[in-house]
């Protein structure tokens, strides 16, 4: 078996086009890349210089706080808030969801159940804004009337409570219901690649489905359901129009979520304030959103070094 | 040590039927002598229902038994409520939106409406699809040269490792950000002020191609490498089995992907607000002014806070919902007809 | 505390397809029983539904009997999570949990029974277990250590003893040393020996030799033809299965003709 067979030598002339077009498309390709990497670049520089100007702007372009952290920091405040609840909601139904999905659920229904829940994820956010504005906030409202009545021990719920729903409560339940899509599919995933083997062993011990699960496909699931977690913070974090449309905004910072109005999100206040801007003002705008895009960045990136330790330390088991 | 019984007393299997109709009839007396709405006594059924299974299965089975009776009841009816907003959402949209649509909806802009005349989407139409087409027209090329570059040319050199951790960071963008972008390139080559058209596609495009990266990465890392030293044993040049080979057995997955991308940024609001800007009047020129959009519409028409204003957000809601749907359906249908069969 | 098993014309169908037909056997109280055949025969398929595990692939079911004391295993009350309970398993391939320590791999079937043990009844059940599964000297000391640390030999016998920490009547074990080196195997099949003294086991596996090592019985699996129902060819003590066997196509298995 050592005869050696070699193709026909092809003609010089093939030989060259080939090579060379070997070295066009390859060029082609890499241009594609450098060009991302040259743009992303580019841009970054120059919002970065944009957005210093608006670090250090003369006072009155801060109105109504004095300096920029007195300008973000209600933005902040609202922004945390928002997501919060967006993630305190959210998550229990995703994992329930996923749950059912991967587990509970029969398979004929299982494969379309996952199909409806991923079109959630399909439905633009500015048709969450206007059915949240219109039609979920009124729905929430008396629940908020009996919170600010009943809670009202805690600072999250004072008196007096919105009276058209408009509030961070009923932002960060349409976040919720935004973002559930995405903590779901995620989870549903690493949930149904819960080794056999180790679901196996826990039902042949006499486990009951349930106990099951909490023996085996919680365990192996954690660090993707941590990452499922951030990412759908990360969404929620960014969200903007959904916002814009459903808070009534004022620009005093509160902890007060079913009050009468709160500061907008960072994300909403740009889009809200970008047009009547002057070009002081445009600079502070795009220096929130610098911030912005940094702390979703680091929520972003944690998510995938999460996962990226999980899978290295599944590899190792 | 004694025998372990293997038998002991269960629920019958009609057991939970039992429960929910009895679940529903306890709240039904209240609901009814208190006059709860339909939701009040929904919530009070499933939460009677939530804690009676479980209880009975106490009584009659064993603890174990009945913790997982209240789990599996637990993961269903997150799955049922959770599935109820979109239900509402989809009915309300349809049964407000109806009422907007006409002919003339369709196909007149809001120049020189005023007050409660109706108007029309045309405008945002047009503007939707000229600025949705031109982002795919810069993304995909883009995209799919990148993501060609990564599995066929890059391997793990640094060039490749820094575009993969940039791609992912693209997809962190929040959408207001990717627009604040956009307008900076925007106004780096024509100045402040300047609002058009294409700047939108620039925005919607930096959403757009982390998503077709991604995707056409994962279709083309699926072609088996058989194949491709398949080609080149018979002799053909790289470049040459990428595009003959390689491309066209991916090429279901990756026009999944893309339309899939674009049923994403189609109803984008935010990047366009702030860089496209919004008009009344149709506008074909890319390059030239403000355009509307569909999202852009929605939001413009629910800001003016009038009853017809609000009619003609709904009416855009449906046109784009139904044009996502179509899209997201669509691009699956494609992916399935592309896909090479099995043998 | 070990039991014996009484089958009898006991069908397997995964859905509407028969896989095992019409097997009928007695399993000796402590004792040994190896089931062999070539592969896909359905030896595996007839061990898993003694302890009801095969239902865990849906549209899986048996018509026929299996009792264990005198109680049918299939009986309309029972609950399958109360059958394994009582029979336990030990895999092909070792499947220690593998976020769990050693000690709490041991416990993870009690604590699943018992809601509160004290640590000390906590401690004797590990020790116990380990000490039976020959594994106690090895990992005294480490027991906090992750179950997945150890060798594969030693995670197999860790996932026995996580087995007889219940105090099972019957062992049912899936080839349990294929995945393993010759002298981890060697190390499970004298512990075989001696857990025989308190629980009656089952063996499946495709190694003739292990087979006549360990077992008492021997029960031997073929399919009719291609296509058609495992079925149970012959059951007999080991010895004379090995020497003597009754049917033809057993003794061509054995002697290597087929398989």
């Amino acid at each position: 078996m050592t005869a050696t067979f070699s193709p026909p030598e092809a003609e010089p002339s093939q030989k060259a086009t080939s090579r060379r077009g070997d070295r066009v498309f390859a060029g082609l390709a890499r241009t594609a890349g450098v060009l991302i990497l040259l743009a992303l670049a580019a841009v970054f520089i120059f919002l970065a210089a944009e957005g210093w100007n608006g670090l250090n702007a003369p006072e009155a372009t801060y109105r109504p706080a004095t300096d920029f952290l007195g300008y973000i920091g209600p933005l902040v405040l609202s922004t945390i808030l928002a997501a919060s609840i967006a993630v305190i909601v959210a998550v229990p139904f995703a994992i329930g969801i996923a749950l059912f999905i991967s587990h509970y659920a029969p398979r004929r229904i299982a494969v379309p159940m996952a199909y409806v829940v991923d079109l959630l994820a399909a439905v633009p956010s500015v048709v969450f804004g206007l059915w949240g504005g219109r039609y979920l906030a009124g729905f929430l409202q008396p629940a908020q009337v009996w919170m600010a009545e009943h809670l009202s021990f805690l600072p999250f719920f004072q008196p007096p409570p919105t009276p058209n729903g408009r509030s961070l409560f009923t932002a960060g339940i349409v976040l919720a219901i935004m973002i559930l899509p995405i903590v779901t599919a995620i989870s549903r995933e690493v949930f149904a690649q819960t080794p056999r083997l180790h679901e196996e062993a826990a039902l042949a011990l006499g486990a009951t489905r349930w106990e099951m699960i909490r023996y085996s496909v919680f365990p192996y699931a954690r660090s993707g359901m941590v990452s499922a977690v951030m990412l759908g913070l990360g969404r929620a974090l960014g969200e903007t129009m959904a916002v814009a449309m459903v808070l009534a905004v004022s620009p005093v910072a509160t902890l007060n979520v079913v009050g009468v109005a709160a500061p907008a999100t960072i994300a909403s206040n740009i889009a809200l304030n970008y047009k009547e801007a002057t070009p002081s003002r445009q600079s502070l705008l795009i220096a929130t959103g610098l911030v912005l895009f940094a702390v979703t960045f680091v929520v972003n990136f944690l998510a995938r070094w999460i996962v990226g330790r999980g899978e290295r330390k599944q590899a190792r088991a | 040590m004694t025998t372990v019984t293997l038998a002991h007393a269960r629920l019958p299997a009609w057991a939970p039927g039992l429960v929910g109709v009895m679940a529903l009839a306890a709240a039904g007396l209240p609901a009814m002598l208190l006059d709860w709405d339909v939701v009040a006594w929904a919530v009070v059924s499933l939460f009677l229902f939530l804690v009676g299974l479980p209880a009975w299965s106490l009584a009659v089975e064993n603890r174990r038994a009945a913790v997982d009776r209240l789990m599996t009841g637990l993961v269903w009816s997150s799955f049922g409520i959770a599935v109820l907003p979109l239900i509402w959402l989809i009915y309300v949209v349809v049964r407000e939106g109806l009422q907007a649509i006409s002919m003339e909806f369709l196909t007149y802009s809001m120049r020189g409406v005023t007050g409660d005349e109706q108007g029309g989407v045309y405008h945002a139409l047009i503007g939707t699809l000229l600025i949705t087409t031109a982002a795919t027209l810069i993304s995909v090329p883009i995209g799919v040269l990148t993501a060609i570059y990564l599995i066929e040319y890059g391997g793990n050199s640094r060039l490749a490792r820094w575009i993969t951790f940039l791609v992912d960071v693209m997809t962190g963008i929040p959408s207001i950000v990717a627009g604040l972008f956009a307008l900076a390139l925007v106004v780096l080559f024509f100045g402040p002020a300047y609002r058009m058209g294409l700047g939108g596609s620039i925005a919607l495009s930096l959403l757009m191609i982390p998503t077709v990266v991604r995707s056409s990465e994962e279709m083309f890392r699926l072609v088996p490498m058989d194949l491709r030293e398949a080609a080149y044993a018979l002799g053909v040049p790289k470049w040459r089995t990428i595009l003959k080979v390689v491309v066209p057995t991916a090429i279901g997955g990756v026009i999944t992907g893309v339309v899939l991308a674009i049923s994403r940024v189609i109803g984008e609001t935010a990047p366009l607000l702030v860089v496209a800007g919004a008009t009344d009047g149709v506008n074909f020129n890319l390059f030239d002014g403000r355009m509307t959009t569909l999202p852009v519409f929605i939001y413009s028409q629910y800001a003016q806070s009038t009853p017809a204003g609000y009619q003609r957000a709904w009416g855009g809601a449906l046109v784009l919902i139904a044009i996502v749907m179509v899209l997201n359906l669509g691009a699956r249908l494609i992916g399935k007809l592309l896909t090479p069969k099995k043998a | 505390m070990a039991k014996s098993i009484d089958v009898s014309d006991l069908d397997i169908y995964y859905g509407d397809f028969l896989a095992v037909e019409g097997v009928t056997m007695t399993i000796k109280a402590r004792s040994v029983t190896a089931f062999i055949g070539p592969s896909g025969c359905g030896k595996s398929t007839m061990l898993r539904s003694l302890n009801r595990m095969h239902e865990v692939i849906p549209g899986a079911r048996v018509e026929g009997k299996v009792m264990v004391d005198g109680q049918s295993l299939y009986g309309a009350d029972v609950d399958p999570v109360a059958v394994r309970r009582s029979i336990g398993m030990v895999f092909q391939r070792p499947n220690p949990f593998p976020t769990m320590s050693i000690y709490d791999n041991v416990l993870a079937g009690s604590r699943l029974n018992s809601r509160r043990m004290s640590k000390a009844k906590a401690d004797e059940i590990v020790e116990r277990s380990l000490k039976g599964a020959n594994l106690w000297a090895e990992v005294k000391d480490r027991l906090g250590k992750p179950g997945q640390g150890l060798s594969g030999g030693q995670q197999q016998r860790l996932c026995i003893a996580r087995a007889i920490a219940v105090e099972p009547e019957v062992l049912l074990m899936d080839e349990p040393c294929s995945a393993l080196d010759p002298i981890s195997t060697s190390a499970i099949e004298d512990l075989i020996h001696e857990l025989k003294s308190d629980y009656t086991i089952v063996i499946v596996t495709h190694n003739m030799q292990q087979a006549a090592r360990v077992s008492d019985e021997t029960g031997f699996f073929n399919l009719k033809a291609t296509g058609q129902p495992g079925r149970l060819v012959e059951f007999n003590p080991t010895k004379k299965m090995f020497s003597n066997p009754d049917e033809a196509a057993t003794e061509a298995y054995i002697s290597g003709r087929f398989g």
